[in-house]
This record gives C-alpha cells, structure tokens and sequence, in this order.
C-alpha cells in the first residue's frame, strides 16, 4: 500500500474514532491503537505517540462544545486533574522498564472489568440526594442541561474518586491512552454523577493527561508525524460530530455504546498480548 | 433564559474559545505540512512494523521549530502537533486567569498546582 491510500484510510477510521470517543468520553486512542496495531501492523510504540495525539485532539474538539454548552463539571475536572497528572508522570517514568506483551493484557483486562462494570442496567447512578461534605466545601455539586431544563445533582466519594483518577493517570502514562475508560467509570460508579456528565467531564479532563504524557513520548520518538497527520485531521473532525450528537442521544444508547466499545478492544488487546504478537 | 445558566458561564464560554483557537490552529499547520510531505512522498510505502524512533531533531521542542523553519514536511506536522499539545496547557492557564478574576482563591491554587505539573512535565523535553 501506498503512503497516500494508508494515510486516506487512516483518516477515515480516525473520523469514526473520534465521533465515537466524543460520544463516550474515552477518546479517540482507545480504537486508534488496535486500528494501527491489529490491521495495519504498526509496532505499539508508534500506535501509542498516535492514540495519545488523538486523545488530545478528541479532548480538545468536543470539550469546546462540551464546556460551552454546561456538561462538563470544570471545577471537578480541575480538582481531579491534579491526581491524573501525577499518575500520567509517575506511569511515563516506569513505562520503558514494562515489556510489551504484559502491557498489553494489563490494558485488556482493565477493559474487560471496565466492560463488566458499566452494564446499561446497572442503576440508577447520578443519584439526586445526599453527596459528599468534601464535594460542598469545593463547591463540586452542579447543573447540567437535559430537554426539561437545568438539573442538579450531587457528587459523591470525592477521596476515592481521587485516588482512581492517580491510578487512571499511571495507566495512560503507562500505556499512552488518556484512560478515558477508568475515568468514566470512576465519574459514573464511584462518584455517582449522571453518565452525559461523566463522559464530557472525562473528555475535558483526558487532554491533560494525554498532554502530561505527550513530552515524555514525544522525547522518546513514538510521536511520527506522518502518522499523526491524518489521525489529528480525522479525530477532530470526527469529535465535533459526536459533540454535536451527544444532546440528543439517549443515556442508555450511549452506556450501550460505552460497554461494546470497551468489550471488543479488551479481546483484541487479549489476544495480541497472549499470542505475543505485541 | 439568562437565570437558566449556571453562574460560572463566562469561564465556560472563556475555555471553550481556548480549545476552539488551539485545535483550529494546530489542525491548520498539521494539514499544511501533512500537504508538503504527501506531495513529496504519497506512493512510497510506508514502514511501520519495525520501530526506529523518530531522528532526534523531531523529539525536541528547539529540533522541531528548527526544522519547520525550512518548511520540512515532518518537521511542520509535528511543530503543529506541538500546538496541539499545548492547547490543553493553554486551557489549564486560562483557568487560573478565569479563576483569578472571579476571587475564587481556592480554584486558582488549584489549577495553578495542575498548570506547575504540566510544565514539569514538558521540561524534560
């Protein structure tokens, strides 16, 4: 294949993997990463400096419309930031003393967990009563738009959100992924808030995480441009699709959505790390 | 329709420009230099099985404007995925301004500790 038909084809897949990362919240790395590795064969060091480009291009395209609009919680995504950007540095740090294929079923087994946990009848989450004191006095509990109007909820388990945030920060500096997935889960499970807040909250907090990775990655030459290229074009246009669609669709489609997408790469990921192809 | 927004509205409109003006801007120098260098390259093929690292003037901040200052293909896409990096950085400033202009003293230290780990982070680039 030529460079210019891979590139056409990878801005394609990166359209639909940012639309779908908008909508979940994970970002565009979790489907740029076994695109570039399972079809095209690309070794994972060069699929990571992509997927973490693309994080931070799905990120920064939809949390525009995200923040504008009212979803995403700002000031817990800040709070919680500090957590990830810590872990992001601490997992960058042991990242090159991790062999491969052992990082690969790390990463499929988080997925398949994450999967089991965020089943659509798993209710009711985005509780309306009680909350956490800690989330009063930083002033946590918000709004956020629905087609009735303005709705208010509580947030719940600010310490152990906090402490999973670290570990989902270790995970993207450990992996190269925003870890889009523990972050949403840990918004929707632990912290109880509704799941289009969860998901946009995510979305907001992943740039600074994927971007708390990047310099290290970046320094060590996963970053290559002419892959990037067509990845950042085709997330981005992709993720303002998906923003876009988020007002409308329904919290259930969207959880449906969240747990295939988690599903399918937990096997991909599996399997490539069991049979050593990573 | 204006008791309906949430109090903070004018830092969300604030961030939401930040985010907008980075990724426009990243995505426009990314498509300029992915141009020069499909128009060098496009029926090559492409290696990607086999991982070499990229050369050492496209791994460092001083490298890459170097090398985008002659209008090197690669150099251009990655001095915009620089841009695009930064982009969340330039929000996390642009919160502890948005912050510091509403008083809220509490969410300017926090943001401002966010914005210190960043740049650590960056450093060692």
């Amino acid at each position: 294949m030529t460079i210019l038909g891979f590139t056409a084809i990878l801005a394609l897949a990166s359209c639909a993997a940012g639309l779908v990362g908008a909508l979940t919240g994970l970002g565009g790395g979790v489907i740029i990463v076994p695109l570039l590795v399972v079809v095209f064969g690309v070794d994972i060091r060069y699929a990571i400096g992509a997927s973490l480009v693309s994080v931070i291009a799905t990120s920064s395209g939809a949390a525009a419309a995200f923040v504008t609009e009212g979803y995403s919680n700002i000031r817990l995504g800040m709070v919680l930031e500090i957590a990830t950007t810590l872990g992001a540095l601490s997992g960058a740090f042991i990242a090159p003393h991790v062999p491969t294929s052992s990082l690969a079923v790390v990463f499929g087994l988080v997925l398949l967990y994450s999967a089991y946990l965020s089943r659509p009848n798993r209710e009711p989450t985005g509780v309306q009563t009680g909350g956490d004191p800690l989330a009063v006095a930083l002033r946590l509990n918000g709004t956020y738009p629905t087609p009735t109007g303005l709705k208010p909820y509580y947030v719940h388990r600010v310490g152990i959100g906090f402490g999973l945030m670290y570990i989902a920060g270790i995970l993207s500096g450990l992996l190269g992924i925003g870890s889009g997935a523990v972050k949403v889960l840990t918004l929707d499970q632990a912290m109880r808030l509704p799941f289009k807040v969860s998901t946009t909250t995510s979305s907001f907090m992943i740039g600074v995480t994927a971007a708390a990775s990047a310099g290290v990655y970046l320094h060590r030459g996963y970053i290559d441009p002419a892959l990037s290229m067509p990845v950042v074009l085709g997330v981005l246009a992709g993720s303002f699709v998906g923003a876009r669609l988020l007002a409308t669709a329904h919290t259930r489609w969207l959880r449906t959505l969240f747990m295939w997408v988690i599903a399918a790469l937990a096997l991909e990921m599996l399997y490539n790390g069991l049979t050593g192809k990573l | 329709m204006l008791s309906e927004r949430p109090a903070s509205t004018s830092l969300d409109v604030l961030l939401g420009h930040v985010l907008r003006a980075g990724v426009v801007l990243s995505a426009a120098v990314v498509m300029v230099g992915g141009g020069l260098h499909l128009a060098r390259h496009a029926h090559e093929t492409p290696h990607y099985s086999v991982f070499l690292g990229e050369p050492a003037n496209l791994r460092t901040i001083r490298g890459i404007v170097g090398a985008a200052s002659s209008w090197d293909g690669p150099a251009v896409v990655q001095f915009g995925l620089l841009l695009l990096i930064a982009t969340p950085i330039a929000r996390v400033l642009f919160s502890v301004v948005g912050f510091l202009r509403q008083r809220d003293w509490l969410y300017v230290a926090i943001t401002a500790v966010v914005f210190g780990l960043l740049l650590y982070s960056l450093t060692s680039v």
